[in-house]
């Protein structure tokens, strides 16, 4: 049901461009990566002080405040250069296990940061046993999709 | 004598183990990528503090002290890793230019860090409640983000064998810069 949207991507103009050039898929990889470390960064940060650890001397609700737009652009960032790295070889992605666990749990992970622990993270000054248990699953999630991403260029 | 002690690393059943391994080598490789969000991620965060564009109600000393561990124990990891991945195939990474980039950058890098704790940092107290960090501090925070990007990618890239010694002819500038041992030109024909 889902091979012709694939086929769609493989031979669209993006897909193509990518596939054909010899710099721009690692170029573009490289800052998937460059982007993978400021998402791992402002994840962190925020699920750190939700476990009580990290940074003080501000409540979470005014930290998660602050890390949100740096969040929304890691997470944009991302999209940007794995659009065009997924469109360059969608027919590999979709035979390949790795790449369904990353976009089965990556829309749960980022559902997950944009509603529940932004709530939770907005209504609490500091660590209690919800913010601990709500840091736990997002850093198990971001986990699942960073690990997974991985993986889909071994398991071809 | 560098590329023989590597040759001759290259020949232990260590090296030949990790580099044949069906898992180990993508498990370590997957470690050493995962890491990067807690080692170069956690220190992009202070970076941005140090720059004055983001978390200005955290003091600056709670980055450093108190999420830099965090950093630390990604970096370890970073090191473990990164030193496990060269031993499976210490030759190819000697001879790769993105590596000896890698290696260039980590220790432009790895300076900005010296520099920034032993002189910048000590004076920390006086202004870590500043939105805006003096201007030591925030040049310290640019190096350091323009590096710590340049070493990733620059690591990224060490997977492409665009400029291998083993892949001639190559432009005489990769071969030098590359330290290629390239056999004369046959002139006896």
């Amino acid at each position: 049901m889902m091979l012709p949207f694939f086929e769609w991507c493989e031979a669209s103009f993006l897909g193509q461009l990518v596939r054909t050039s010899v710099w721009l898929f690692p170029i573009i990889e490289s800052f998937h990566l460059v982007f993978l470390c400021a998402l791992g960064g402002a994840v962190l940060l925020l699920d750190l002080r939700m476990l009580g650890t990290g940074v003080r001397r501000v409540t979470i609700a005014q930290l998660a405040g602050d890390v949100h737009p740096w969040l929304l652009a890691a997470v944009a960032g991302m999209l940007a250069t794995g659009i065009p790295l997924f469109m360059s070889e969608a027919l590999k992605c979709y035979y390949n296990p790795s790449f369904w666990v990353k976009m089965g749990t990556a829309p749960v992970a980022l559902l997950f940061a944009f509603v529940v622990r932004k709530r939770v993270a907005r209504n609490a000054t500091e660590a209690t046993a919800t913010t601990r248990l709500v840091a736990m699953a997002s850093l198990s999630l971001w986990f699942v999709v960073a690990a997974a991403g991985r993986w889909i260029g071994f398991s071809s | 004598m560098i590329r023989e002690l590597l040759t001759r690393l290259a020949e232990t059943r260590w090296s030949i183990a990790l580099h044949e391994s069906l898992y180990v080598w993508p498990l370590v490789e997957s470690t050493h990528v995962l890491s990067l969000t807690l080692f170069v991620g956690t220190a992009a965060m202070l970076d941005l503090r140090l720059l004055g564009v983001a978390f200005a109600r955290v003091p600056a000393s709670e980055f450093t002290n108190r999420l830099l561990p965090w950093t630390r124990l990604g970096f370890a990891i970073m090191v473990v890793t990164g030193v496990l991945l060269f031993t499976a195939t210490p030759v190819t990474y000697y001879e790769s230019l993105f590596f000896r980039l890698k290696v260039l950058l980590l220790l432009v890098a790895g300076f900005n860090v010296w520099w920034f704790h032993t002189r910048t940092h000590d004076g920390v107290s006086s202004w870590e409640l500043n939105a805006r960090p003096p201007r030591a501090a925030r040049v310290a925070a640019i190096v350091s983000l323009l590096a710590w990007t340049g070493v990733v990618v620059a690591g990224r890239l060490v997977a492409y064998n665009w400029f291998a010694c083993d892949l001639q002819p190559q432009p005489a500038i990769v071969n030098t810069l590359a330290g290629c041992v390239v056999p004369p030109p046959d002139t006896t024909r």
